[in-house]
């Protein structure tokens, strides 16, 4: 297990690295750049923005000082859009944001998803199997961009029993909202995904053994389906834990949250490459590391599994 | 709350209940209009986007601006007509040749760590905004005041310590120029401007402009900010005119989308939001005291393609008359827009200061006439049914300039028989094609850096980098020119509006006007402002 850790790891930064190059390539080939505008700066005032970041040098020679930069000071450059604040200044107060109402998102996706998910499996065609599986489509079809707006609407202008945005430090009434806006889709694909994995499960024979020998239902349930049922749930997990706590333009924008993923769009639209390297480094970083610890959650859950 | 509105709050509390009396302090009522004030003097408004700065000297969106001139002050402010006011100057005097500007300033004047603001911390703020070490975006607002050697500072051929503008002591400052500007004076409101504390940036560095560093000598100083969510400043108690500021906290909040800004200004939330596109009849049927539709200092156009090496149609100068008369102006500002904006057939905005809006022909025919009178100049050309003239117009991404698009295209197709491909393209994408002149008509947006038609018309002149339709006229050139000296440029700006309705570079389309929602109670809002400098010293909040 541990070489298979540092097998992946050692993966990890050519694949890093790739990924900093590709983006790179694909920034610069936009386009514009980070500082035009409506207004074009004199040539004289653009040379001076160019020679302060460093974008009249070569191409090649801008990765490399990129990447030296990063790898030995860690450090990520100037925002070229926020003139005030680097690209560090912008991950650690946009991350942290994104991370409280992500992983709070997530808690709820995956109780709530797992819940519905084995409550359908179990009562398959009951009322209860068409209920779970008719909130699991409407939360589906519900996009967060539609969600959000509504929830709005409710809670903070008729019901006026939440605040319409807002972040004051992750407070858990400003937290409401964008959990729920973001949970839901997440939560739908959860509940299908266990039910469907559920009901084939209780359909194998270890299962038949286990209720012949007259286990009752619950420990059935719990002992032996749990564990098959979840695999598939969990390879779905990793990438959508990563997409929840690197953020959603949609949450940040409808409930101002001042979290990484509207820094993240809006770079792209501005230019700015700085962030855009930065904050794409972090999701890469993150969708490598989720995706190990998947792995070695399967090997844990799994005894038929082994690196 | 803050501690002092807590105390003030409290002891209004008492005193209705002692004695029935509404008086809670010296502030219970405004001193100049005896309205009787809220206890409650906070602000919160909406902005659309976080500013790329609020560091003076890199500031670059108007947006920044409104917090700048809460955080400091200039030589001069604007009154709520748009005049000028005096700020941390006085008054000034002017030489003869109109080329150096001597400046007054007040002594009482402070920073809000107690130092007193002096003239060298202009000379310091001007010198370091040109620098090319700190190369900053708006430098070239330091070359169009026409300071001597400005461009040779940005350039880096002289030093910034040979930039025209000196302390000769603490209380006055002499600024030279290159060329008489009349409007120079009105320019020291802009927040590059800005004076700035310098043993707080040589300590600080570039996070000077964070809360706890930042020293400031406006009417406020920066206590909270949270990129992307929140910029919170209060009442600087160091601040000269500290006495008759009335708000004790201003907070902009941050929320992209205008829907949901909308509703949590409905929701309490907010003082002052924009009105999303399209709301603003009926907001102003509903809420007739809380929207407001004020001129905004920009113009809206579309331009040409005049390069040589553009395509064929539009370099007939009577094919884009007759797109321009095609128009029907009234329609996209009162159908497609209905937000207060106006018909243009000028360039220059109809509410720019000393500007009179010439007479246009055009402006005062009848659409049917101009109609008629397109569909000649369009025969002449040699088009017709049997051969329809073709035209791209290329849009930046947005749903407002693409109901514009599409309701131009309408009127070209059915007054002229003009087929147009619409095209829009992302932002960057846009700026790159139009300034590359890979376009044939192409929509524009032109805003005031100062209140005066030049700000406008020198988009005209053949050198200028903003002249994106590569329009030529020498005529325009020498009027431009001889209109910067001169002591009446309204002749010379009429004919180069002239001049641009003739040769058609661009299709004026309508002048900007702002639209917001204001809390009811909110007082003070300079509505006459025509570049809508807003300062929140001057507001207030009644009881309700």
């Amino acid at each position: 297990m541990l070489s298979f850790v540092a097998r992946r790891l050692a993966v990890a930064i050519p694949t890093l690295l790739i990924l900093v190059v590709l983006s790179f390539v694909l920034m610069y080939s936009a386009p514009g750049g980070p500082f035009n505008s409506e207004r074009p700066l004199p040539p004289e005032v653009l040379a001076n923005i160019e020679a302060k970041y460093g974008l009249d040098q070569p191409f090649w020679k801008q990765i490399v000082n990129y990447v030296v930069g990063v790898v030995t000071q860690f450090d990520f450059g100037p925002s070229f859009q926020y003139k005030d604040r680097t690209v560090n200044d912008v991950i650690a107060q946009g991350f942290p944001v994104t991370l409280t109402y992500g992983f709070w998102s997530f808690v709820v996706a995956v109780t709530v998803g797992v819940s519905l998910g084995v409550a359908a499996a179990i009562k398959q065609n009951t009322w209860l199997d068409y209920l779970a599986v008719g909130i699991s489509i409407g939360a589906q079809v519900l996009p967060n961009f539609v969600m959000a707006p509504i929830l709005l609407l409710v809670f903070t202008l008729w019901l006026g029993w939440l605040p319409g945005g807002g972040w004051e430090g992750g407070q858990w009434n400003y937290l409401i909202m964008p959990v729920i806006a973001l949970s839901t889709s997440y939560m739908a694909s959860i509940a299908r995904i266990t039910r469907s994995s559920m009901l084939e499960v209780l359909n194998t024979n270890f299962i038949r053994t286990a209720q012949a020998k007259g286990l009752p239902m619950r420990r059935v349930i719990w002992r032996h389906a749990m564990k098959p049922t979840i695999l598939p749930v969990l390879s779905y997990l990793g990438p959508a834990f990563v997409g929840m706590i690197t953020g959603s333009v949609i949450i940040d924008v409808f409930f101002s949250t001042g979290g990484i993923g509207q820094f993240f769009v809006n770079s792209a639209f501005n230019r700015d490459y700085s962030v855009i390297m930065g904050i794409t480094i972090l999701v890469g970083t993150l969708t490598i590391l989720f995706n190990l610890v998947v792995d070695i959650l399967y090997a844990w859950i799994d005894p038929k599994i082994r690196y | 709350m803050t501690l002092r509105t807590k105390l003030l709050a409290s002891t209004a509390a008492l005193l209705i209940a002692g004695t029935g009396a509404v008086f809670a302090d010296a502030h219970a009522t405004h001193p100049e209009t005896g309205e009787p004030l809220a206890s409650d003097q906070t602000f919160v408004y909406r902005d659309l986007d976080e500013s790329p700065s609020i560091d003076p000297g890199l500031a670059e969106d108007s947006a920044g601006g409104d917090i700048l001139r809460d955080l400091f002050e200039g030589l001069y402010n604007q009154d709520p007509a748009g005049n000028l006011a005096p700020g941390v100057a006085l008054s000034h005097t002017v030489s003869d040749d109109n080329l150096v500007y001597t400046f007054t300033l007040r002594n009482d004047a402070k920073w809000s760590n107690g130092d007193t603001v002096t003239a060298g911390d202009f000379e310091y703020a001007w010198k370091r905004a040109a620098s090319p070490e700190l190369a900053s975006p708006y430098s070239w607002f330091i070359e169009i005041m026409a300071l001597e050697n400005a461009s040779e500072v940005i350039s880096g051929d002289v030093m910034p310590a040979d930039l025209g503008v000196t302390a000769i002591d603490d209380t006055t400052l002499e600024v030279r120029l290159t060329q008489p500007l009349p409007y120079f004076p009105l320019m020291l409101t802009h927040f590059t401007t800005f004076p700035v504390h310098q043993a707080t940036v040589d300590e600080f560095g570039s996070d000077w402009t964070k809360p706890g560093n930042m020293v400031s000598n406006g009417a406020y100083m920066l206590t909270e900010h949270v990129p992307q969510e929140k910029l919170v400043r209060a009442r600087n108690e160091m601040y000269w005119d500290n006495e008759n500021t009335i708000l004790e906290e201003v907070t902009s909040l941050v929320i992209s989308d205008e829907n949901v800004a909308l509703t949590r200004y409905l929701a309490g939330e907010l003082d002052r939001t924009h009105v999303p596109a399209g709301q603003f009849p009926r907001l102003s049927e509903e809420f007739p005291d809380q929207a407001v539709s004020v001129p905004e200092a920009c113009s809206y156009y579309y331009m040409f393609n005049l390069r040589d090496a553009a395509s064929e149609d539009v370099q007939d100068p009577n094919v884009r008359k007759a797109l321009s008369l095609a128009i029907d102006r009234d329609i996209i500002v009162e159908n497609v827009l209905a937000g207060g904006q106006k018909a243009a057939y000028t360039f220059t905005h109809w509410a720019t200061a000393g500007f009179e809006t010439p007479d246009i022909p055009m402006a005062t025919m009848t659409q049917e006439d101009r109609n008629a009178m397109a569909a000649e100049l369009m025969a002449e050309a040699g088009y017709g049914a049997d051969n329809p003239l073709e035209i791209d117009l290329v849009y930046n991404t947005s749903e407002s300039h693409k109901s514009v698009a599409v309701a131009v295209s309408q009127m070209w197709k059915q007054t002229l028989g003009v087929e147009t491909v619409l095209a829009n393209q992302e932002w960057q994408t846009f700026l790159e094609a139009r300034s590359n002149g890979d376009y044939e008509v192409a929509r524009g947006g032109w805003c005031a850096d100062y209140n005066e038609a030049s700000t406008f018309l020198d988009l005209m002149q053949s050198e200028s980098g903003y002249n994106d339709s590569k329009y030529v006229n020498s005529e325009v050139d020498a009027l431009l020119e001889e209109a910067k000296t001169s002591d009446n440029a309204q002749a010379n700006y009429d004919r180069v509006e002239e001049f641009i309705a003739q040769d058609t570079p661009i299709i004026p389309i309508y002048h900007y006007a702002s639209v917001y929602m204001y809390a009811e109670n909110l007082e003070g809002w300079p509505f006459e402002n025509f570049q809508q400098q807003w300062y929140s010293k001057d507001l207030f909040k009644i009881a309700e």
